[in-house]
């Protein structure tokens, strides 16, 4: 394997028989080096990248260098990872991310590590807490999810709060995990137990990884939470002090890569975990406790888009994306507003079925179409206020809804519909961020 | 230097031992941002926001935890970071990743490589190597390497160099506790060069020649950082038989050989000591069936301060060391025994205040009965030695463990180690040397061509010393002078003062060479004048606030009384071009018929009256100018 190697170089790399992990020799002028062949990130088609006894990696050109193979690579571990199908009180599911992994200090490649073994060996301070059972569901990016992929995980995670699992821990890459969060949380209409989706901003290669922490804190959550809901753990501050369980329908990463880049928008988190102390603080009373049952109906129509209005904006690339949606949300300016232009599209839109909901991209506060002449005008033509619903957690939310109604207006009528959540009437003063400068 | 080592030197042991040093060198690059971030690279000390933290070692694919990772973490500390406004940002808080590299800081050290006949690599590739000591936010440095090869010339031959890097410093420490370290995190991402030699350096006098060469290169490329803590020198020392032992942070190049000298002498010494043990049959096994007995009963009543105080937090325990009398005494260097290397490892390890041994007992309050007693419950016979510790319960455990794996250590040689250079120059353990597995690629950054930046970098290439010499003569300086300047380790701070203050460079020539060896002549107190105070001085030379002539006098009273610099400088303030032309017309008027009289002598009687009044408050040269002007008035 000559992973990144390309062209020339990667032809004579194998004629000689060479691959990565291999101890080589390069000769120049002068210069020799000796070192393990690594897999090539250059942009450059003739650079060998070559790891020396030191442990430094260096980039040397190939044309002009004599090139020769001293030994080849020890035998790889071939240790899988798989679920040891131990009856854990708390299932932890893998879907990607690099929550849990190890590095490969020779190759620099970073392997998930997720088998219950493996996990115990990463953070063996967890079977003090909890006993654990591992499963690898999907190694995928977060980006890469998608609605299908949302029906299998909630598919699993019934199967293991059925065979008895005080909670269930859904390890999930961040980008998308408040999506996922959603999807769950609209699939079950009652839990016996919480699902803690949790994710890391730093990965787990490093020394100063959140992973371990809030890894560590969704277990504690997982068994301890009086709570039944969809939940997302992360860091609650930068610091490594505690962590917040934000309800999933109400959450959004709002950093690109803090560590508390996770914040719950409109509505107060459901608990904070203190990690040190193995303890759960609640931080509302009006959660949802354990079922008795676990109810699951998870169905997605991903005909949906999710339209972020902007000034200028031309109605007419609406046109190009009618015949492949049933719904649209929108992403509207302030209490929920586009231009006047597109009255005359959503009316068209919505009188052939098509839903059309408003969000605001304030994020923080509700809509309210009632105050402008052209939200009372958009209302006209069709268009449904869906509160302070986020926008992402709206879409999620359509492409659920079209696959359980008929028609647009039992569609509205569950989009309109308080699920798990995510619609919250009262919005208090300390519901807002300030940024302070003094 | 101390007498037992001098007597190595002298008697030419030093060049029969087989010695193998190799220097590392950090030096502060002076650039307009850090290595991965936009902030400066300045130290600041006020914050708001203080950052806790935890770090975790991580594991490598074979499995196991890097020995110095594990090490730090089972001290299970936390981190607190004091996080500076004026010097940091979410990079430094490992809370974004690292911006592309200082293409500044790769430049001048490419410049440096060329200089030292380096071969530069053709990519760049930022690596991580873990440091779990809090001393970065991430739990690793970055660190590059740049150039490969290349050597530097010396009189005792040439010293090849392995490798050019540059990398990010640490934190700094602010705090240490028990269990929380403090840092700020201001000069975490100060970019540094590291500059590492082969292990061809045969004597600690070469070590110090080649290190202050390499010292003297850097800072003529004109772009490191001045003042102490901006270049530090690790030591790598092996003698035959021996082990490469890591010396950190040695910070004064006047130490080097000292401290190589003495470690030198350690290994020896933990050699002899090997010999010693096997000679007198002590092996492994034996080392393994040590038990810990309780003393605690022994000391009930004791009236040793250090061990009632430790008991009141656990108990007394006693190792007997069988047929190790006298090993424990024996000295390592000056003022530390085989004891004091053990008790470091307990120190550090098991987290015990330290040990007691056989053979400095009785001492510390322990009187020659409770070590009667002792020995006879720990059942010490002729020719063992004995270890007594105090303390907690667990920490005593991990203790005895700690000391029995030093002992077996023993039974090898020198074991491999990092230690930690003091102001003295003797070292001490620090923690068991990291391993290489402790380095993966950094892949939040690209790698950096070097090819588009080579030609910029030639900019940075240091001046040769005759290029140098040649400017030196051209500004002013005479023959001898400009060379002296030129082997000067000041010749940065020459060229920094001359520059900023637009200051006459004879003076501030003569100001570095001969003026401060004057001042220490007269008694003064040198470790008072650093650079801080040179450049005060200068600053107010060159502004005509105080006489150039003074200067010797201003520091003389400086280094050798209890006052404050300023205090000093203000005695010696010059007066005014007015003042001082009021004053000689006083003198002219006073003495008129006199110098009426003897004209051609005039000069000389108003010279030597007007300057016994203004003596180090003006510059002679315009004392004498004046008052020849004065003079052509009286007619």
């Amino acid at each position: 394997m000559l992973e990144g190697y390309r062209g020339k170089l990667a032809s004579f790399l194998a004629s000689k028989g060479i691959e990565i992990g291999d101890r080589i020799r390069i000769k120049k002028d002068s210069l020799e080096v000796e070192g393990i062949l690594f897999p090539s990130f250059s942009r450059d088609e003739d650079i060998i990248v070559v790891k020396m006894d030191n442990g430094y990696n260096v980039g040397l050109k190939a044309t002009g260098a004599d090139l020769s193979l001293l030994s080849k690579r020890k035998a790889e571990d071939t240790r899988k990872p798989q679920s040891t199908g131990s009856k854990g009180e708390v299932k932890i599911i893998s879907t990607g991310g690099t929550i849990v992994s190890k590095v490969e200090y020779e190759t620099g490649a970073v392997r998930p590590a997720l088998s219950t073994d493996e996990i115990l060996e990463y953070l063996p301070q967890i079977k003090d807490i909890a006993d654990i059972d591992a499963e690898i569901l999907f190694t995928i990016l977060s980006e890469n999810m998608k609605p299908d992929y949302w029906t299998k995980i909630a598919e699993k995670v019934k199967e293991s709060l059925d065979k008895g699992a005080r909670g269930v821990v859904i390890a999930h890459g961040t980008d998308t995990m408040s999506y996922t969060a959603s999807a769950i949380a609209f699939s079950f209409s009652e839990m016996t137990g919480p699902v803690v989706l949790v994710g890391s901003q730093r990965s787990s290669d490093r020394p100063s990884s959140d992973s371990s922490i809030n890894l560590y804190s969704s277990v504690i959550l997982a068994k301890e939470s009086p709570f039944a809901e969809v939940a997302v753990l992360m860091h609650g501050e930068s610091s490594d002090t505690y962590t917040i369980a934000h309800r999933g329908v109400k959450v959004r990463k709002m950093h690109t890569s803090r560590r508390d880049a996770f914040q719950s928008i409109n509505d107060v988190p459901l608990a904070k975990v203190m990690w040190t102390e193995n303890t759960v603080k609640m931080l509302r009373k009006d959660f949802v406790p354990r079922g008795k049952e676990n109810r699951m109906d998870s169905k997605f129509d991903p005909r949906v888009f999710l339209l972020y209005y902007y000034p200028g904006m031309n109605p007419l690339i609406l046109e190009a994306i009618k015949d492949k949606t049933r719904g649209i949300v929108l992403a509207g300016t302030g209490l929920g507003h586009t231009s006047e232009e597109f009255e005359t599209v959503f009316r068209e839109f919505t009188k052939d079925g098509i839903f059309v909901g408003m969000t605001s991209q304030c994020l923080f506060g509700r809509v309210n179409m009632n105050v402008y002449t052209t939200g009372r005008k958009l209302l006209e033509a069709g268009v449904v206020p869906l509160g302070d619903m986020l926008p992402e957690t709206a879409l999620v939310k359509l492409m659920w809804s079209l696959a359980h109604a008929d028609d647009v207006e039992g569609v509205k009528k569950l989009m309109l519909t308080n699920m798990v959540g995510e619609f919250n009437d009262r919005h208090n003063e300390q519901l807002f961020p300030r940024w302070y400068y003094e | 230097m101390i007498g037992i080592t001098n007597s190595y030197s002298q008697g030419g042991i030093m060049s029969d031992l087989g010695i193998k040093i190799g220097l590392e060198i950090h030096q502060q690059l002076e650039t307009h941002r850090k290595l991965f971030c936009s902030c400066p690279s300045i130290m600041s000390d006020e914050y708001k926001v203080t950052l806790t933290r935890k770090l975790r070692p991580v594991t490598s694919e074979m499995g196991d935890v890097d020995v110095a990772a594990l090490f730090e973490w089972r001290k299970g500390k936390t981190y607190l970071y004091h996080v500076p406004d004026a010097s940091s940002c979410l990079v430094e808080c490992d809370e974004e990743p690292p911006h592309e590299m200082d293409p500044e800081a790769v430049k001048i050290a490419l410049g440096m490589a060329i200089s030292l006949h380096a071969t530069p690599v053709d990519e760049i590739y930022v690596m991580r190597k873990i440091v779990i000591d809090g001393s970065n936010t991430s739990g690793f440095q970055r660190t590059a390497i740049v150039s490969l090869g290349g050597f530097i010339e010396d009189k005792e031959g040439k010293v090849g160099i392995q490798t050019i890097a540059v990398e990010e410093d640490a934190a700094r420490k602010v705090e240490e506790g028990k269990n929380e370290t403090v840092y700020n995190l201001d000069r975490l991402g100060f970019p540094l060069i590291e500059i590492s030699t082969a292990p061809d350096i045969k004597s600690p006098e070469q070590a110090e020649r080649v290190a202050l060469e390499i010292g003297q290169l850097l800072r003529m490329t004109g772009k490191v950082k001045r003042g102490l803590g901006t270049i530090r020198q690790d030591l790598n020392v092996s003698i035959m038989g021996g082990t490469k032992v890591e010396i950190k942070g040695v910070q004064r190049l006047e130490l080097i050989s000292t401290i190589i000298e003495n470690e030198v002498r350690r290994q020896k010494t933990l050699l002899d000591i090997r010999q010693e043990l096997k000679s007198r049959g002590v092996t492994e096994d034996m080392i393994k069936e040590i038990q810990q007995v309780d003393l605690t009963n022994v000391f009930l009543n004791t009236s040793s301060k250090i061990v009632r105080n430790g008991m009141s937090r656990g108990k007394v325990i006693g190792m007997r060391l069988p047929r190790m009398s006298g090993i424990m005494g024996r000295d390592v260097m000056p003022g530390r025994r085989f004891g004091t290397e053990v008790a470091d490892y307990v120190r550090v390890l098991a987290g015990l205040g330290g040990l007691f041994h056989s053979d400095e007992l009785p001492n510390y309050g322990i009187t020659l009965d409770e070590v009667s007693e002792v020995k006879r419950v720990l059942d010490v016979k002729e020719g063992d030695g004995f270890v007594i510790l105090v303390g907690e319960k667990e920490k005593l455990n991990i203790a005895v463990q700690t000391i029995k794996d030093r002992l077996n250590q023993a039974l090898i040689g020198v074991p491999k180690e990092t230690r930690g250079a003091e102001e003295d120059g003797t070292t001490r353990f620090l923690r068991p040397q990291p391993g290489s597995a402790r380095m993966y690629p950094e892949t939040d950054i690209p790698p950096m061509k070097v090819e588009d930046l080579m030609e910029q970098a030639k900019l940075y290439v240091p001046q040769p010393p005759e290029v140098k010499l040649k400017h030196f003569i051209e500004i002013g300086l005479n023959n001898e002078l400009a060379n002296q300047m030129l082997k000067s380790p000041r010749i940065d701070l020459f060229e920094y003062l001359t520059e900023k203050y637009n200051a006459n460079p004879v003076f501030v020539a003569t100001l570095l060479e001969n003026t401060l060896k004057y001042v220490k002549s007269k008694g003064g107190d040198m470790n008072l004048v650093d650079e801080g105070v040179i450049e005060t001085i200068v600053k107010h030379v060159s502004e005509g606030r105080i006489s150039k002539d003074s200067v010797a006098d201003i520091l003389i009273e400086f280094t050798t009384s209890n006052k404050n610099l300023q205090d000093v400088i203000s005695k010696y303030t010059s007066i005014s071009t007015d003042q001082l032309i009021s004053l000689i017309r006083q003198e002219v008027e006073r003495n008129r018929k006199e110098l009426v009289e003897k004209k051609d002598k005039a000069f000389t009687i108003l010279m030597s009256t007007v300057m016994s009044k203004v003596r180090g408050k003006a510059d002679g040269k315009v004392v004498a100018e004046l008052i020849r002007k004065e003079i052509e008035k009286l007619q």
